[in-house]
């Protein structure tokens, strides 16, 4: 267990970066996905054929391949930019998906009525989408979109490998490769870290459930 | 509800406004395309000899491309197989346990599943692959990547069990108690049976998961389809192609399984009326195939 | 049923597919060594245990051009390829009875430790951290850490240059040249991925203004840019290679490093390299002095 407490400065500065990632991908994604959600229910064909292929494709190719094309494709075609920016894009591709189907789902479980009342009053599809469904959507969308985000934080552990570094997962690498430690008591350090970011984000997100459940 | 009560049937004027801007738009996307086209000509991405080893069946290592991707290709497959059958029965198991189990070691079998859901299943295979082997289990590479996907996807698979079970009607539990059926035969015999019915749609869609979650299998060098893509890669010097293969591979396979996942789903619901419980579909959660547990990489 | 019909045909399919890869014939590219047939060893020591298996378990890359290759067709290609099967052939197994076990640099000690490999050649350096763990034949060469860069950069001469150029620089997580480059770069500007061909393509694309490894390693990815890149030829650091053994294994060690010396007498070590990096530098080191085995 030395090793953990001997490299306490990398690991912590790790977790920081691990956190510094999820935090901006989860927002990223967050607005990304209700924006494809919208896409997904629009009244313009073009549009719900843009969210459709966007699900499909992000929601079945592995994080690694979505990571790659961030990381090799936007150089290639002339963006140029730190690994670390190209890392969330990636992340955040592919998380948007999963999010714009929780939030689907969260539309479709909101009753006709709402949204046939707000038609009635005269709002628009913008407006009766933003003032009306989505807010209680949002509601119900909190269980599914919680594990999205969740298994988000975890999937970040592969944005190391493409050039991000410096995130909990790169330093157990550092520790075990290049340093040549043991590798269960370096990993046991990186798994601790991991949880101390996903175990209070379940029980936030528990609590946040039970404080917008609504009764229907 | 479906989407279209959220907008009126467009009349011919917003028509003609979707038709225009959709054209507009459609203009602007094809520039771009030929924008990033124009970029990898630069960078001699569309060179014959970067696409013809993988397109061109005359090309002298197309058949050496394509033994490698087909073996890695049954790899990730197998892999995944056995992953979630694995996963299926331990999820089962801990459901089973968790539903069964007295107060007083509930919390033991909660927290396990807890600790198991909050762990990258990256790490999961790294240290089935680093640590058992110190411990002196000796196994092919295969089953170090199987035990890291089981050990990360049958705890989503016992959540799944459960919800599956508790969206049952009370009145199953109940009927079946009333017969005199013990505990285990209650949920043997009446409560699985059904839970698992309704959940099939979502294991489907876990097994797309699993799948991909594979591709993690490089980090422990499992010649599955995105390592092998890897040496493909160092051999022919382009990354860009071979990628763009693998990703229409894998968009492909998974959305047959997606398909599969929605048909078997449509036939259940044929075969049975929907249960109505308190108002609300038992289906499942399952209802929409992508939402529970799933978002793994 | 359906169900079960289509089931059927995908395996069968999943059997054809593996069955077309086992058809396939593996030509070697190289001509292997002379096998010594005639080998005898002291019983009980590694040399003749592996030598009445006549089967050797080797660790090596496959990521390495010019080193450890695995090419397409499965067969492996390299300089610590070739190596190895000098030592295997002197312990009377010939090439097509070696079975070569990808090592990445963070399992080499552990499938050594395990015993899942019999020795190691995969570009090993030898230090005093990884001997506590194991030991190491050898040195069979000395490469030297340096930087690549794009051959019409004339600000990046040598490490000291890079702060003052404010490169960002390319290597592999959890190598050592990752670790010792950062004594000369700000963390921010080191970006690291899984293979060198990696920093190649960031190099290429203008993401990174170095790449740094062992210059060998670092010739092998020269070779293949169409001379886009250059080499800045100022070694930093001395990166002994050694071949991995079974710690305290010293008869095989001593072993090892007899047979490194009879093949650098009979040339055979330089041909090896001349068949393999030497494609890109064609002088043929010296064997370097071989440290004592422990």
């Amino acid at each position: 267990m030395d090793v953990i407490f001997d490299n306490f400065s990398l690991y912590r500065d790790g977790f920081l970066q691990t956190l510094r990632i999820c935090a901006l991908a989860v927002i990223g994604s967050l607005i990304l996905g209700t924006v494809i959600a919208g896409f997904r229910v629009s009244p313009v064909p073009p549009l719900r054929w843009v969210g459709t292929s966007w699900v499909n494709v992000f929601r079945n190719c592995p994080l690694t391949v979505v990571l790659f094309f961030c990381a090799f494709g936007l150089p290639e075609i002339g963006v140029n930019g730190a690994y670390f920016w190209f890392g969330i894009t990636g992340l955040v591709l592919y998380t948007s998906a999963f999010v714009c189907e929780a939030i689907r789902s969260g539309i479709n479980s909101v009753p006709p009525g709402q949204a046939e009342a707000a038609r009635a009053v005269g709002l628009t599809f913008g407006q009766s989408l933003s003032t009306v469904v989505l807010p209680q959507a949002l509601r119900t969308v909190v269980p599914p979109l919680g594990s999205v985000l969740i298994a988000m934080i975890k999937n970040s552990a592969i944005v190391g490998a493409f050039g991000v570094g410096g995130d909990l997962f790169a330093v157990g690498d550092t520790l075990t490769s290049a340093r040549g430690e043991a590798a269960l008591p370096v990993l046991i350090g990186v798994v601790l870290g991991y949880l101390l970011i996903t175990i209070p984000a379940g029980v936030l997100l528990g609590w946040l459930e039970r404080k917008v459940a609504i009764a229907r | 509800m479906t989407t279209s009560v959220l907008y009126d049937a467009p009349g011919p004027r917003s028509k003609r406004r979707v038709l225009i801007s959709s054209l507009f738009a459609g203009v602007l996307f094809l520039a771009v395309l030929v924008l990033v086209g124009l970029r990898l000509e630069k960078q001699d991405q569309f060179a014959g000899d970067k696409w013809a080893p993988l397109f061109d069946p005359g090309h002298r290592r197309f058949q050496q491309v394509w033994t490698l991707l087909g073996d890695a290709l049954v790899n990730t497959l197998t892999a995944a197989a056995l992953a979630v059958v694995f996963s299926l029965i331990i999820g089962t198991l801990l459901a089973v346990a968790r539903i069964a189990a007295g107060k007083s070691y509930r919390w033991l079998l909660v927290g396990f599943i807890e600790l198991f859901r909050g762990i990258p299943v990256v790490i999961m295979i790294f240290f089935a692959a680093r640590v058992l082997p110190e411990l002196g289990v000796d196994l092919p590479t295969l089953w170090f990547l199987v035990i890291g996907l089981t050990a990360y996807n049958s705890v989503v698979i016992a959540e799944i069990v459960r919800a599956g079970v508790n969206s049952l009607p009370k009145g199953q539990r109940e009927a079946a108690e009333s017969l005199g059926m013990r505990r285990s035969q209650v949920l043997s015999l009446v409560l699985l049976p059904q839970a698992f019915r309704a959940m099939l749609p979502a294991l489907i869609s876990q097994l797309v998961v699993v799948l991909k979650d594979t591709s993690l299998g490089f980090i422990i060098s499992y010649d599955e389809t995105v390592r092998t893509a890897g040496i493909i890669i160092q051999n022919l010097k382009n990354p860009i192609q071979v990628y763009l293969l693998v990703a229409v591979i894998f968009i492909l396979v998974n959305y047959a399984l997606s398909r599969l996942a929605i048909y078997v789903e449509r036939r259940l619901s044929q075969g049975k009326k929907a249960v109505v419980v308190d108002g609300e579909t038992a289906t499942l959660p399952a209802n929409d195939v992508t939402t529970p547990g799933t978002g793994g990489g | 049923m359906r169900l079960r019909g289509l089931m059927v045909g995908a395996v069968t399919a999943a059997l054809a597919l593996s069955m077309a890869a086992c058809g396939e014939s593996n030509d070697a590219g190289t001509a292997n060594p002379p096998v010594n047939t005639q080998a005898n060893f002291e019983a009980g020591t590694t040399m003749a245990k592996l030598k009445d298996a006549g089967t050797v378990t080797i660790g090596t890359k496959v990521d390495q051009p010019l080193f450890g290759l695995k090419e397409l067709d499965g067969t492996y290609t390299g300089f610590d390829v070739e190596i190895a099967k000098l030592i295997a052939a002197k312990l009377g197994i010939p090439a097509d009875k070696i079975k070569w076990e990808e090592t990445p640099s963070k399992v080499r000690e552990e499938v050594i430790e395990q015993g899942k490999v019999d020795f190691v050649v995969a570009t090993y350096t030898i230090n005093d951290k990884r001997k506590e763990r194991i030991s190491f034949a050898g040195p069979y060469y000395e490469a030297g850490q340096d930087l690549m860069v794009k051959s019409d950069d004339s600000a990046i001469t040598g490490p000291e240059a890079l702060k003052a150029a404010n490169a960002k620089v390319c290597s592999v997580t959890g190598s050592t040249p990752a670790e010792k480059i950062k004594q000369y770069v700000d963390p921010a500007n080191l970006v690291l991925f899984d293979v060198y061909s990696k920093c190649a393509d960031a190099l290429r694309t203008g993401q990174v203004q170095a790449v740094t490894t062992d210059n060998v390693i670092l010739l092998g990815l020269i070779a293949d840019s169409n001379s886009a890149f250059k080499l800045v030829n100022k070694p930093f650091t001395k990166e002994p290679y050694g071949i991995g053994v079974k710690k305290g294994d010293v008869k095989f060690c001593e072993f090892i490093n007899q047979t490194l010396k009879d093949a650098a007498a009979d040339g055979s070590y330089a041909k090896a390299w001349k068949d393999t990096a030497g494609k890109v530098a064609p002088d043929a080191p010296a064997l370097p002095t071989l440290a004592a085995c422990s």
